[in-house]
């Protein structure tokens, strides 16, 4: 399933946009100066009439992606994280999701991705926001197959959803056959000794950690957790957590309403459980590139492992 | 006055009175927007534009959107009159858990298109409505009451320039400047002036008017159909809490409640029911 190849999701976004248009479907795409970033310029250059662009203007962006709406478009509205989260934040709570419109955000350049533009460009409590909101659908897909499945999985929602995508490529960890259906939790390989969850591309870490521990002669259940919210069949963690009792939680968000809060949510007065969320500790990123903020925040391969490591032997 | 335009005002003076009842029954609420704009609603609802209360999904209706969403009681008086739903069920307004909060609802009630409240939205969302038909070739068009307060929202030129930007001939802004918002007069709070001129160089067609005048309405609603090729605003002069003579012209009744002798005199200059 594993290979070393690289694939940006942003593209990959942009390109399931574009096939969603050729298949007919009654797209409109609405950017805030970022088409080209957001790769939305491919549906701009063979559907022009399905693409808007409002200038650095992001909460009209996602107001006027609201109005497409609500004439029966299926909008999209792509800008980076620290904007479709939080500049829009009113928006899309009062406006889109309240009204339950059919509004997709794409949310560009999510947590490290975005490192090298410095810490206020970091959104590392994107995930936690949307998640707080009624009636919001958060995804956090892994690679670029999976980017394409979530926006294709998107317009069929009712209500909006927010797509946290990267920047720069990112590891390909899946191909065609890759399973992804909103609300299920994939259980990507099985061991019996501590189960390991993550969201987004960091899950290419966590994987390679597992791959190390299993030289160890630890066994890993490795939990892909596209959908943030809403987590439909809980049982794939919590039976996992109640046959290894050690679960790990990796995210390039606050541990404060990510993945691990999530896990968290759900293991929740079902027994007694050793859980680990490693992620930002209430603190904001530093710039870097994606690679240096994963070691500096102990989520490469290398400080996932020796966290678990460290977790089993005291067990 | 023509025969449509003396009818209109008969309407207007309905919508005033059954919205002044309307805010009194809900224990009092926004009393001084709401009866400014019912000239306007009168002649948007039962003048100019395509809507059926029978067929109100009709894909190809004209649309309107309460931007200043706090205005509900009067847009829902006015769709109550105009057959949504009866005239009765306006005492359900801010009744707990009704179908007719204080603010505009679309998932409560046919006829209300767009959720509203907080201000400097609506006019965003309506931009997008008017190029979700615009640019696909449907024929509705989209008309946005704004209060004059909201204007101060960065948002709302940023709406100002992306439908001048894709020529949104299918928008027409209504903006009720009343001139005065909660903390005072528009003047005093953040001046707008000069607000015409302001549109003009967006690129927006723009006329002024008296927002008291059926016929001035009508006829500049009418204008502003016929031009195709820019978004129109009609600058609309009102007097917060027309036809109350305690309440017109004064900021301090955006919102309120009236005592019991009041609402005796307030009755009786809108004329009973």
């Amino acid at each position: 399933m594993t290979n070393r190849t690289l694939a940006s999701t942003r593209e990959a976004a942009g390109k399931a946009i574009l096939d969603l248009a050729r298949e007919g479907r009654d797209i409109i795409a609405v950017s805030a100066d970022t088409s080209k970033s957001m790769f939305t310029t491919l549906l701009l250059d063979e559907f022009p009439e399905r693409f808007i662009d409002t200038g650095i203007a992001e909460q009209n962006m996602m107001m006027v992606a609201a109005g497409a709406a609500a004439t029966g478009k299926i909008a999209f509205a792509a800008s980076y994280s620290v904007f479709t989260s939080m500049r829009c934040c009113e928006q899309l709570r009062t406006f889109v999701a309240y009204p339950k419109l059919n509004v997709n955000v794409l949310a560009g350049i999510g947590g490290f991705s975005a490192g090298i533009e410095g810490p206020t460009h970091v959104a590392t409590e994107d995930l936690g926001i949307m998640r707080c909101i009624a009636g919001m659908t958060v995804l956090s897909p892994a690679d670029a197959e999976a980017t394409k499945r979530a926006v294709h999985a998107a317009v069929d929602i009712e209500g909006p959803v927010y797509i946290r995508v990267g920047r720069d490529s990112s590891p390909v960890l899946f191909d065609d056959s890759y399973p992804f259906t909103v609300g299920l939790p994939n259980l990507l390989r099985e061991g019996n000794d501590v189960t390991l969850v993550a969201s987004g591309i960091i899950l290419s870490e966590v994987i390679a950690a597992a791959d190390l521990l299993a030289e160890d002669g630890v066994g890993c259940d490795v939990i892909d957790l596209h959908t943030v919210k809403p987590v439909l069949h809980p049982e794939v963690i919590l039976d996992s957590a109640r046959k290894t009792g050690v679960v790990v939680t990796v995210e390039d968000h606050n541990v404060i309403g990510g993945s691990g809060t999530v896990v968290a949510e759900i293991l929740a007065g079902h027994g007694e459980f050793i859980l680990r969320r490693l992620g930002l500790d209430n603190t904001f990123g530093e710039t870097g590139t994606p690679e240096e903020l994963t070691r500096k925040y102990g989520l490469d391969a290398l400080s996932i492992k020796a966290t678990v490591r460290n977790l089993i032997d005291k067990t | 006055m023509n025969a449509d335009s003396e009818k209109l005002r008969i309407t207007a003076d309905d919508i005033r009175r059954t919205t002044f009842n309307a805010i009194n029954h809900a224990g009092g609420g926004h009393y001084g927007g709401s009866l400014s704009i019912s000239e306007i609603l009168a002649c948007l609802y039962f003048g100019v534009m395509n809507v059926d209360p029978e067929n109100p999904d009709d894909p190809d209706r004209d649309r309107f959107v309460l931007s200043k969403g706090h205005a509900g009681p009067a847009l829902y008086t006015t769709l109550a009159l105009r057959g949504y739903f009866p005239v009765e069920d306006l005492k359900q307004i801010d009744k707990p858990l009704s179908n007719f909060p204080k603010h505009v609802d679309r998932l409560k009630l046919k006829g209300i298109e767009v959720s509203t409240g907080p201000l400097g939205q609506g006019f965003s969302i309506s931009c997008g409505m008017a190029i979700g038909l615009q640019k696909f070739g449907r024929p509705g068009r989209i008309y946005a009451l704004l209060g004059d307060g909201e204007l101060n929202s960065g948002q709302v030129w940023e709406t100002v320039m992306t439908a001048a930007k894709y020529r949104l001939g299918n928008l027409v802004a209504i903006v009720d400047r009343n001139g005065c918002q909660i903390d005072g007069e528009t003047d005093d709070v953040m001046p707008l002036e000069p607000l015409a001129p302001k549109f003009a160089a967006f690129g927006w067609g723009v006329q002024e008017i008296d927002g008291h005048d059926v016929a001035a309405i009508l006829e500049a609603l009418r204008q502003a159909q016929s031009i195709t090729a820019e978004p129109q605003v009609i600058i609309a002069r009102t007097v917060k809490g027309r036809g109350v003579s305690f309440m017109e012209g004064r900021y301090e009744w955006h919102s309120g409640q009236v005592s019991e002798e009041q609402a005796r005199q307030a009755s009786a200059e809108l004329g009973a029911v």
